[in-house]
């Protein structure tokens, strides 16, 4: 078995994204872990109406606890200069604006970009759409974090979804446990493999057409 | 004339069958207190508009803490984009809602947390619904009209116009003119300019003139019922520290 990058390596990867000046959403699961990663000079937005918020509290800094201080997450945060407080309805005007770098993880993504974040149907489970299908709408652009196949070795990157889709051709990139895959009018352009994979690996791993592109790369940290 | 009043008061405003709108996204800013009164109101077949659903983790409720879920024998139908009792630790297991949906006794329709907002916004300024690009073919489309406009397709979702909105803010004055302190502003003022009926909680009331003009968030025309949250209660602000140290422990109990 070939070694995938562990959770925190993704998401340091998936973090060099992100550029001073920037403004980004880092959604609940993988991309959460960004935060520990953004540059100096990026600021992060939380949907539940905060910008440019300092780092979280953990359990080494518990009495710096504020009680109106949550990100969207709920994890607490501290508070850092120039930051901002707004509602919500100016929350996803701020989202759909395209004005906003947007991560989420996913659970499959189609060679045209397409998205499904959840596999609950509506009418049998409990919704969890958030603001998902907000951002992944109104990004300026949009990278998905994910594995690149389930716990059972199937390929996220699909060529039709199978699960319901939460916004269409809406993903710009996506970084995985083994690659860097941008989403392009022409399909899917293979850009960085994990140390220890070639390109070839990669395709036998993904149900979706991969092109490597000229100047594919190892994948640097 | 002072909006002034107590939660037992105020609740006589709330009958059964109302939509209800409050703010949840986690504890803060979120009506705790309120949502005691109204399970003390006793009313029924309540819909519950509001963005977040998440119950306490198991243990809390019976320390003092609220949430939503303590509303459900009275609730009928929940409009949310998240109802968290998968993958969280919490007060309700996922069977027992999905039994109430199953047995009829528990409708939940779905949304996104950007199309919500604008639901009550449309439902706020009297406008007769919204085209959203957002959720095109996904399932909270599902059974609504779809509309290309300008080769953009777009899904009709109707406004939400609440009987009665639940807010949180940190400050009122006599007038119910509010200010909001960090992320606890939340969904509170749209609730607040949205719903029919507004009912605010506060750790604190002060005389008219003592809020600066510039400060104030949501004007008190917006506002009927202002309710200060007993210092004995686990939500005043007398008893914050403690009321910190609590949360600290739920979200030890979540794993976070």
């Amino acid at each position: 078995m070939k070694d995938r990058l562990t959770e925190e390596l993704l998401a340091i990867r998936a973090a060099q994204e992100i550029k001073p000046g920037d403004y980004c959403n880092l959604g609940i699961g993988l991309p959460q872990l960004c935060a520990s990663h953004v540059p100096e000079g990026a600021i992060v937005q939380a949907e539940n109406g905060t910008l440019g918020y300092g780092p979280l509290v953990d359990q080494d800094n518990v009495d710096k606890m504020d009680l109106d201080f949550i990100d969207a997450g709920g994890s607490f945060f501290t508070p850092a200069p120039g930051m901002a407080f707004f509602d919500i309805l100016t929350s996803f005007m701020m989202i759909r604006s395209g004005r906003l770098k947007s991560f989420l993880g996913g659970l499959q993504v189609s060679e045209r970009g397409d998205l499904a974040i959840h596999s609950l149907s509506s009418t049998d489970k409990f919704p969890q759409i958030g603001g998902s299908m907000d951002l992944a709408w109104g990004a300026k652009r949009l990278i998905v974090l994910m594995t690149h196949n389930t716990k059972d070795g199937v390929s996220k990157i699909v060529k039709e979804l199978t699960l319901p889709m939460s916004a269409r051709a809406c993903v710009d990139l996506i970084i995985t446990d083994i690659a860097v895959i941008e989403v392009t009018s022409g399909g899917l352009v293979l850009r960085e493999c994990v140390p220890g994979w070639t390109p070839e690996e990669i395709q036998e791993q993904t149900e979706a057409p991969l092109k490597v592109a000229d100047d594919v790369k190892e994948m640097e940290f | 004339m002072s909006k002034i009043c107590t939660a037992d008061k105020a609740m006589a405003r709330v009958h059964d069958s109302d939509m209800i709108a409050a703010h949840n996204w986690g504890i803060s800013g979120s009506p705790g207190y309120l949502f005691r009164a109204l399970v003390e109101r006793g009313v029924k077949d309540l819909t519950l508009c509001i963005p977040n659903f998440i119950p306490m983790p198991e243990g809390f409720v019976e320390r003092g803490l609220t949430d939503p879920s303590i509303l459900l024998p009275q609730v009928r139908k929940i409009i949310s984009p998240f109802i968290g009792a998968r993958g969280i630790l919490s007060n309700l297991s996922e069977t027992f809602l999905s039994n109430l949906a199953k047995e009829g006794r528990l409708e939940i329709e779905t949304s996104t947390h950007g199309i919500l907002m604008e639901r009550l916004y449309a439902g706020a300024t009297g406008l007769g619904g919204i085209y959203s690009p957002v959720g095109v073919d996904t399932i909270v489309a599902e059974g609504k009209e779809k509309r290309n406009i300008d080769e953009v397709d777009y899904v009709f979702e109707k406004p939400l116009r609440p009987d009665v909105g639940l807010i949180k803010a940190d400050k009122a004055d006599t007038l119910g003119n509010l200010v909001y302190r960090g992320s606890a502003r939340g969904a509170n003022p749209l609730i607040a300019m949205a719903s029919k009926y507004t009912i605010v909680e506060v750790f604190d009331v002060v005389e008219p003139g003592v809020l600066e003009p510039e400060m104030i968030v949501t004007p008190g025309v917006f506002v009927d019922c202002v309710v200060r949250i007993p210092d004995e209660d686990i939500y005043s602000g007398k008893r914050r520290t403690e009321l910190i140290q609590l949360l600290a422990e739920v979200m030890l109990a979540r794993g976070m």
